[in-house]
């Protein structure tokens, strides 16, 4: 007590540290929505179709837009030809079906939608997506998943390096191999690699879990292994089922990878405060 | 049916004694005061409300507790899923919680509370809301809890969208 009175009379202590606190009038319970007050209200049996071939990107988004406000909830986008940053900032629910495949930065920031591409997928599919599923039959490529916050994001193929870059919540599962620097910098959330692992696997991850079903060229800095508990192995069991995927020789043989937390510094005083109190 | 424990008690206490404080002495290093922290609530749920959660001396040096207050990693047991929440599934067409999975109770300014990634705040649980005696009910409790929130008219994000969307 006395040590913080050390710095508190410093006068170093005006700003609440320990986060910020808004008041907002809520009663829990209000009249239960289950989606935005801003999202479009969309009926899944209401199915359309978009012919790609011949428009822009930003057309093919528009279009959706569109259809969404229309209330299709089933969407069929065809002939995508591989074009870049489709399916991007759809913040409500959606079943969306890709006919084909993308370029880079597809399905980006989305928040809600479920969506299904039948072929492949460039750099940073998914990039900061909030919440939804996103599945692709085959490969991915690099920065898959990157700031990834909320979601399922499933690539039944191979990936590309940095698989969940700066990722801080959701769950990335991989049928195939990965490349280098998955989960680096990763903050929260679950990365599931069935197959092979690159190298620096981890790398400066913060927290967060890496499992892997093949081996593991080499870890990162600060990626320790853990073990699995039974939750876990629950939740992996349950979640791999549900996209159709198994782990080579069951879930609990999995490798689990965690933080060892030699780089946490949570501590934010500044550093003239630290030289006071130190 | 999860026993549930009043808070009551601990905010009274809190009030006629602020500075209640752990009994610390864990070493300074941030992982074992993480892990002091998360695994606190194993051996005492009520933790972070009965004290600020200052356990190591680093922590009180800084007069801050270092780290997450509750265990993000922690997965969701699915056998404890409520109904509402089972509706929310069925509505978004989801198979399990989905981005639900990361959400936690944890513990704001010794109240039980919610962070809400959409407004980058704490949602602190009503004062009348009991919570249960683990942590799994107590996460279910906090997903019910953000989604009611996060779907309200009365959301922060409401004003904000009417102020600034471009489409």
């Amino acid at each position: 007590m006395a040590l913080m009175t050390k710095a508190s009379d410093s006068g170093m202590h005006t700003e609440q540290l320990a986060g910020r606190t808004q008041q907002r009038f809520f009663r829990p319970e209000e009249e239960a929505r289950f989606t935005y007050p801003h999202a479009f209200e969309v009926d899944f049996a209401r199915r359309a179709e978009i012919d790609a071939a011949d428009l822009e990107p930003t057309q093919i988004n528009l279009k959706l837009r569109e259809l969404m406000g229309q209330g299709h909830g089933t969407i069929v986008l065809k002939n995508p030809g591989a074009k870049h940053g489709i399916a991007v900032g759809i913040l409500n629910r959606l079943n969306l079906e890709i006919q084909g495949s993308l370029g880079y930065f597809g399905c980006g920031l989305i928040d809600g939608p479920n969506i299904r591409i039948t072929g492949r997928v460039g750099w940073s599919c998914a990039e900061n997506m909030m919440a939804g599923t996103v599945v692709i039959e085959k490969n991915a490529g690099s920065t898959f998943g990157a700031a990834m916050r909320g979601g399922d994001l499933v690539c039944k193929g191979d990936v590309g390096a940095r698989v969940g870059i700066d990722m801080k919540g959701g769950t990335i599962l991989i049928g195939g191999r990965a490349g280098a620097f998955c989960g680096f910098m990763m903050q929260r959330g679950r990365m599931v690699i069935l197959g092979d692992a690159g190298k620096n696997l981890g790398d400066s991850m913060y927290d967060g879990t890496i499992y892997v079903g093949g081996s593991i060229a080499g870890l990162g800095v600060d990626a320790v292994p853990g073990e699995i508990t039974d939750v876990e192995a629950d939740w992996l069991e349950r979640k791999l089922k549900l996209y159709g995927l198994a782990a080579p020789n069951g879930v609990r043989k999995l490798q689990k990878i965690v933080a060892g937390r030699q780089l946490w510094n949570y501590d934010n005083l500044e550093p003239a405060e630290k030289k006071l109190i130190l | 049916m999860a026993k549930v424990t009043s808070l009551q008690k601990y905010a009274r206490a809190k009030k006629a004694k602020p500075a209640a404080r752990g009994n610390g002495g864990n070493g300074a290093r941030p992982g074992a005061a993480r892990v002091a922290g998360a695994k606190s609530g194993a051996k005492d749920i009520d933790h972070f409300i009965k004290t600020a959660g200052l356990d190591s001396q680093r922590e009180k040096e800084i007069g801050q507790h270092i780290g997450y207050r509750y265990d993000v990693n922690l997965v969701p047991d699915y056998r404890r899923l409520t109904p509402f929440l089972r509706k929310y599934m069925d509505t978004m067409q989801w198979r399990d919680l989905n981005w639900l999975e990361d959400v936690h109770l944890g513990y704001e300014e010794g109240r039980a509370a919610v962070f809400d990634r959409n407004v980058n705040g704490w949602v602190t649980v009503p004062e009348g809301v009991k919570l249960p005696d683990n942590q799994q009910d107590r996460d279910m409790l906090a997903r019910e809890l953000l989604i009611k929130f996060q779907m309200s008219p009365r959301h922060p994000l409401v004003d904000l969208h009417k102020a600034y969307r471009k489409f």
